[in-house]
């Protein structure tokens, strides 16, 4: 099969084997080990669980581990490039630290009220809050939905999906105690209300969660905030 | 421009959104309606002047017309131009203001 490796600005031409149960990691392994050892990837577990090895195929963002070529080939042709809407270090690697400082700048961070001397905090797990945390917790932040999202794109201040998921979850966790001021950083023209709802975000995440939902309940839990005069 | 300010604007965008669904509609369903029959200009006029029920409905049209289209051309500016800041918004608002002001025109036009 023919590979279209990205490098810098061009494309570079390999003609890898076909393999069963090839994954598209293991072709991008075959041309770094057996074809040109400067190829520049990430990878780590091999196995979806890390999220490390995202990239884009055929122009989709995918985890290449768990991308069987058979899925994704066409015309025994495979085009390989490093995410979208990230900068570039070099080949397929690229800069994360945007889409991380991002999940800072929503308050991603967990901050409860209880210290280590009072008893665990009991949540039901069927809770109307618990369910909807559930729903959004299993994000591994592998950047599949920022490089999926045309407003990452267009207006390089949004937040993203990932930040504005995780900003979602915890506004819904009974035992956060930050709900205000995460609001506060979600909210506006960088925020949840830049998002256009045009579900790429959902559409491409590998773990099958929404942000798109998450993203509209914050905007929901922002008016109502506003409207009441909490904001 | 503040978070709570863009937050009120996202509201009103979807508030006037939602005025606007019903406005076309009638509108649509009412011009489409209208004309089977041939109506002249002056048989138009005849049914929208004075009438203070029509007044009511296009003035609310207008009205919601001039806050949800500048919303919109917001975020266009954003990102389409990378234009943010006071001079944009000053600028949206004197569209709004034509767009407030052009239909209002008309509007009374049709009823005086």
């Amino acid at each position: 099969m023919k590979v279209l490796v990205k490098r810098g600005d061009s494309f570079q031409e390999f003609e890898v084997p076909r393999q069963p149960s090839q994954t598209v990691l293991d072709v991008v392994t075959y041309i770094q080990r057996m074809l040109d050892p400067t190829l520049a990837y990430r990878f780590s577990c091999r196995v979806g669980m890390c999220g490390s090895c995202a990239m884009m195929v055929n122009d989709v963002p995918r985890w290449t581990c768990r991308t069987h070529v058979d899925k994704v080939v066409s015309n025994d042709r495979l085009e390989i490039g490093p995410l979208r809407n990230l900068p570039v270090i070099r080949d397929l690697v690229t800069d994360m630290r945007e889409f991380f400082d991002k999940w800072a700048r929503a308050k991603g961070e967990f901050r409860g009220a209880q210290t280590k001397k009072d008893d665990f905090a009991k949540v039901p797990p069927q809770s109307p809050e618990r369910v909807l945390v559930d729903k959004g917790i299993e994000c591994i932040g592998c950047g599949v939905c920022y490089a999926a999202c045309d407003v990452v794109k267009w207006n390089p201040d949004y937040l993203g999906p990932a930040a504005l998921n995780r900003a979602w979850t915890l506004i819904k966790d009974v035992r956060d105690n930050q709900t205000l001021e995460r609001l506060r950083a979600v909210a506006g023209d960088a925020g949840c209300h830049a998002c256009h709802t045009h579900v790429s975000c959902t559409e491409r995440c590998p773990k099958h969660i929404s942000p798109t939902a998450g993203i509209a309940g914050l905007k929901r839990a922002v008016a109502k905030a506003v409207l009441q005069g909490e904001l | 421009m503040s978070f709570r300010t863009q937050a009120v604007l996202w509201v009103a965008q979807r508030a006037s959104a939602a005025v606007l669904a019903v406005c076309v509609v009638v509108h649509l369903v009412t011009i489409i309606y209208a004309v089977q029959g041939g109506l002249t200009a002056s048989e138009i006029l005849a049914r929208t002047r004075g009438n203070t029920a029509w007044l009511a409905f296009y003035s609310v049209f207008v009205l919601a017309v001039s806050i949800h289209a500048p919303i919109g051309l917001r975020s266009v500016c954003i990102e389409w131009l990378r234009w943010r800041g006071a001079s944009r918004d000053l600028v949206l608002l004197v569209f709004s203001a034509i767009l407030a002001w052009a239909g209002m025109r008309a509007v009374l036009a049709l009823f005086a």
